[in-house]
């Protein structure tokens, strides 16, 4: 960004469709501070109920996992399959479990 | 071409061919990159200079229902607007580069707006057969590869519907209404329903961007297709409501299912585009002179931010 820039701080935006849902990346606002960041989400993401809560997070502070390194970032989850219940055998007959 | 770029691009034209989305982060030819961000930012303009021809009707509104309406129609385009300029930051240009871009002119934004917005029928032209064209080709731009895009397409979609139908709703009321009303409905009909079909860009056979843009799937289906489906949807519209469609070559082709339609003018689109227009320059000094009135406002934000900081 160069030092003319006058649009302002970029804000990621989270929105929670109903109460006990999850957050979900809905977009980013410009904002010079919390309350504008906050402000503007609403008047551009939920004009139409999409929300019950917004959760508005300077775009400088969110770290991401890098797209290339994906298959040795995520391998440690690859050869563990007892963590999943369909790895043990029950005994026939066994119900409810 | 060096070797790394050859890898880079055979590993992206693999996840491309395989339909996957492809993310900010994601490594992509710098070609893709800039037809992308060509391609959103004038998608983002038009958004935004779409307001124009709109606005000039809100103090004029027939009655407080159209008037509400109308002002919810803008709202939202000036929405679809900062999503497209979020999503096409996400590529690496900046929202100040992006409006000095269409500043100078090099950046486009859809010829439509170049035309005025000459009486209340005008309004119903412009939802029903302008935001009607934008949105067949926005159903077709949910599936392009670009991640940011195809998730901004998606929102736009959602609140498009609505401007379709206010659109449609008024030319039908006028429809009903005296002699005059009616003539004034077939005025804009006439008006705008070539621009509309210029909205899908030059036929196929003379499309210059369209190569890479189906080989990257930023582009899902052509020009010509896309015309197409939005006439073969619009003529029966038309006819319900007693509209006729200005074209005297229209008719329906039994044997493809479709209508034929008559040759575009292109030497008007081009003329037009080239910023010859009725309106093209009102635009340009209208977006200009209230984005610098508005400095002040930036920089007063700015000066607030900082001294949040400096006590924090």
């Amino acid at each position: 960004m160069s030092t003319t820039d006058t649009q302002l701080d970029l804000w990621e935006v989270f929105i929670q469709s109903r109460p006990g849902s999850h957050y979900t990346h809905a977009g980013s606002v410009h904002a010079s501070d919390n309350q504008m960041a906050l402000q503007n989400a609403r008047d551009i993401y939920t004009r139409r109920n999409e929300g019950t809560s917004i959760w508005v997070v300077p775009a400088k502070y969110v770290t991401a996992s890098n797209p290339e390194d994906a298959g040795m970032f995520f391998d440690p989850s690859n050869d563990k399959m007892y963590r999943h219940p369909t790895f043990y055998k029950m005994p026939e007959g066994a119900k409810q479990i | 071409m060096m070797m790394d770029a050859i890898i880079i691009e055979n590993a992206f034209q693999e996840k491309i061919d395989r339909d996957l989305c492809i993310e900010p982060k994601d490594q992509m030819p710098e070609k893709y990159r800039l037809h992308l961000i060509r391609q959103m930012s004038q998608h983002a303009h038009s958004e935004v200079i779409g307001m124009q021809p709109e606005g000039n009707w809100i103090t004029r509104a027939p009655s407080l229902r159209s008037k509400q309406i109308l002002l919810a129609k803008i709202q939202d385009e000036g929405g679809h607007g900062l999503y497209l300029y979020s999503a096409t930051e996400t590529l690496g240009i900046s929202r100040e580069e992006m409006i000095e871009q269409l500043h100078s002119g090099k950046a486009k934004y859809a010829n439509i707006f170049n035309y005025p917005s000459l009486n209340w029928a005008d309004i119903g032209a412009i939802g029903w057969l302008v935001d009607g064209a934008a949105i067949v080709n926005q159903v077709s731009l949910q599936r392009t590869s670009y991640g940011p895009y195809a998730r901004a397409m998606v929102r736009i979609c959602k609140e498009e519907s609505f401007h379709q139908r206010q659109g449609y709703e008024i030319m039908a009321n006028m429809m009903k209404g005296s002699t005059e009303q009616k003539e004034m409905a077939q005025d804009a009909m006439n008006r705008w329903w070539w621009p509309a079909l210029m909205m899908f860009g030059p036929h196929d056979s003379d499309s210059p961007n369209s190569g890479n843009a189906f080989i990257w799937k930023i582009k899902r289906q052509s020009n010509d297709v896309l015309r197409q489906r939005f006439i073969d949807k619009t003529v029966q519209q038309a006819e319900l409501i007693g509209l006729t469609v200005p074209d005297k070559d229209l008719k329906w082709n039994e044997e493809k299912q479709c209508y034929d339609h008559g040759a575009i003018d292109w030497e008007e689109f081009n003329r037009v585009i080239n910023g010859n227009g009725p309106c093209n320059k009102q635009r340009m000094d209208h977006h200009i002179k209230y984005h610098n009135e508005g400095a002040w406002v930036r920089e007063a934000a700015a000066a607030y931010q900082k001294q949040i900081n400096e006590f924090n």
